[in-house]
């Protein structure tokens, strides 16, 4: 199933883009694609980074065709 | 009539222009966000204004923190704003405070205004700023920028979510504007949107963004709204433990080099042993003669940027030639 998957901050960075569409078996969860994501892109600091799913900050949720996750690192400029 | 225009709205009228008067907002950080935030609720006619910095103006503050001018170098910052923000209203009673928020004065000093808006780069003054707030029962307006990135919220606000339901676990990743870059604008809009949740909160006016994550990015346009849950769990904790330092500490993974740690004092993690000579790159020019010319020494940041300029400039002007750059910065040299 697809899953559009959003990145912000230092995150976007280190995956090289802002967004990607991707193909993730049925099933998984926000947490499971997270931890695959941070291997993948080598995120820092991943205990930190919180995921959005469908705009609602609970990562604690199984993902469903169409789902749009954002993965939103703290960031403390001002 | 100074504030016939905004009286006109609805939302405003006189009674609300009543409610601004008797109001009070503490501005921690008059910088890039508490410039422009200041200046917009001292003209709104805000009743009293706290300026709370311990920072002085420097050259590279005046692209985007418009209050101050050539003039005011080396001035202190909540000194000089107050100045020109009393020429701007000089009906606002405003309150200066030339000294960081720390552990010691936060509480003392939230209790005496209604609201507290986050003007501040770090993100132990956040955590800080939130728990003071919990302790308090203030609310805070909370916004952080990232290159061109920025987010916005308010916290504890009737109820409502905090910082710490957001983050519960702080970042390493203490980067701020002075290391990334940014735009003056960015700041000065989110410093602005920040003014006006203030404005909402005090009017009861609108949806004030309690509850709710707003991102913004200025180079693409695209803004996002995402809502924030609460942890319950999370707030219960600071009320019973009060308030306590968010340090950060770690350990150098190769004890028998020599380093120099040249990141602010308020950056994490601290590197708490090994051999780590620490001067702040703000301290740097003053305190050369404490760097070693014979023996090897690693120089870090947070990420090698300024750490690659110091190695350069102080080969270059002063003859350093044992210098090495950590490329990657703090976290490569570090354990975990």
């Amino acid at each position: 199933m697809k899953v559009k998957v959003k990145y912000f901050g230092m995150i976007a960075e280190s995956a090289g883009k802002a967004e990607e569409v991707l193909d993730v078996a049925p099933g998984t969860s926000a947490i499971e694609l997270k931890d695959q994501q941070v291997q993948k892109y080598q995120i820092a600091d991943a205990e930190s980074v919180q995921l959005a799913v469908n705009q609602n900050l609970d990562n604690k949720v199984e993902l469903n065709e169409g789902d749009e996750v954002a993965f939103l690192p703290p960031f403390a400029g001002g | 009539m100074r504030y016939d225009r905004q009286i006109k709205l609805d939302e405003v009228g006189v009674s609300g222009q009543e409610k601004l008067r008797n109001s009070s907002v503490l501005i921690v950080g008059v910088g890039g966000l508490g410039c422009p935030a200041a200046q917009y609720l001292v003209g709104a006619g805000i009743g009293r204004i706290g300026l709370i910095d311990h920072d002085r103006v420097s050259l590279s503050n005046l692209h985007r923190q418009l209050l101050f001018t050539e003039e005011d170098l080396g001035k202190s910052k909540a000194a000089v704003a107050k100045l020109r923000l009393q020429q701007i209203n000089s009906e606002v009673e405003i309150d200066v405070f030339e000294e960081p928020l720390s552990t010691e004065n936060a509480e003392n000093l939230f209790q005496l205004y209604d609201i507290i808006l986050d003007g501040t780069d770090n993100f132990e003054t956040k955590y800080l700023i939130n728990d003071a707030c919990i302790l308090t029962e203030k609310p805070w307006v909370y916004a952080s920028i990232y290159k061109n990135e920025g987010q916005l919220s308010v916290f504890n606000f009737q109820e409502g979510p905090s910082y710490r339901c957001l983050f519960p676990k702080t970042s390493r990743q203490n980067i701020s504007c002075e290391a990334t870059g940014v735009l003056g604008v960015t700041p000065g809009i989110l410093g602005t949107m920040q003014a006006a949740e203030v404005l909402k909160m005090i009017l009861d006016a609108g949806n004030v963004l309690s509850g709710k994550l707003k991102l913004i990015n200025i180079l693409s346009g695209q803004d996002q709204l995402l809502t924030i849950s609460k942890r319950t769990e999370e707030i219960e904790k600071v009320k019973k433990r009060g308030i306590i330092p968010v340090k950060i500490e770690c350990k150098i993974s190769d004890e028998s080099k020599l380093y120099l740690d040249i990141r602010e004092i308020f950056e994490q993690p601290r590197v708490n042993s090994g051999k780590v000579l620490q001067i702040p790159l703000s301290e740097l020019e003053d305190r050369i003669e404490e760097i070693p010319k014979q023996e090897e020494i690693l120089v870090f940041c947070q990420s090698g940027k300024r750490s690659k300029k110091v190695v350069d400039l102080l080969k270059a002007q002063f003859e350093f030639n044992n210098l090495i750059n950590v490329e990657g910065g703090v976290e490569t040299i570090i354990d975990g």
